[in-house]
């Protein structure tokens, strides 16, 4: 294979593969399109009283808290 | 070929940073103070209301949904400026962004609300408004212009809006 048809098939994978990690992001989920988003059962908890306990040493340590839940909330505000 | 891998690295980096952007410049483009209010017509619970209607009056237009915390909490305040400003040219119209009109009105039952709430399930309004975030609420002057947006509901700022309803108002 030419150094010419290599560098083509490699900026075509590489192009195809950006386009696929874009994926999602590239679909905004509207505000008003939340309601499913802002469901307790949508956020990456599948331990709630661990991740308490664990919030808690977080804020004693850090004196600071929240922000793990980036699929939870689904307000877009506050 | 190993010389070339940091150069491949490097282009991979880019495009995967490229790729995890944001694409959505939240408020961007949204219309703001200034800017004449989009127009709409929605059904109501007891008819319609279109905002050309309410040219000359004061409104407050609120996009809310049911499963939203914080439009829980600015139901009773938005009651409460209903109650000492609708006397004085102000008019409330509550877009519900619902998409089942059930959820809606189970929440309207929990959250007496004598000002009008609009349904508007596909969502068009708000996307004519550029809805950022829920509750979105726009104050329209008596002229159609807009005279303040804000997105959120929180307590300790109401005032600030109440402030400018209040000067919307005053003749």
């Amino acid at each position: 294979m030419s150094p010419a048809a290599r560098r083509f098939i490699l900026a075509g994978a590489t192009a195809a593969l950006a386009a696929l990690s874009a994926g999602c992001a590239t679909m905004r989920v509207e505000p008003w399109d939340r309601d499913l988003l802002a469901e307790k059962k949508m956020t990456f908890n599948p331990l709630p009283l661990e991740r308490s306990i664990d919030d808690h040493i977080y804020f004693s340590k850090e004196g600071s808290m929240g922000g793990q839940d980036a699929g939870g909330g689904g307000c877009g505000c506050n | 070929m190993t010389p070339r891998l940091p150069r491949i690295a490097a282009l991979l980096a880019a495009a995967l940073l490229a790729a995890a952007t944001p694409h959505a410049a939240f408020a961007s483009g949204a219309p703001g103070p200034g800017s004449p209010a989009p127009r709409f017509t929605l059904p109501t619970r007891a008819g319609t209301v279109s905002l050309d209607s309410l040219r000359g009056e004061v409104v407050l237009v609120d996009f809310w949904a049911s499963w939203c915390g914080p439009c829980k909490s600015s139901f009773p305040w938005m009651r409460d400026v209903y109650q000492r400003y609708s006397g004085k040219g102000l008019t409330i119209v509550a877009v519900n962004l619902d998409k089942s009109r059930s959820s809606a009105d189970d929440f309207l039952l929990d959250h007496p609300s004598p000002f009008t709430v609009a349904f508007d399930p596909s969502g068009a309004t708000a996307k004519a408004y550029k809805v950022w975030g829920m509750p979105t609420s726009f104050l329209i002057g008596r002229d159609g212009t807009i005279l303040l947006a804000h997105s959120g509901f929180d307590p300790r700022r109401a005032g600030e809006v109440e402030a400018a309803i209040q000067k919307a108002c005053s003749p």
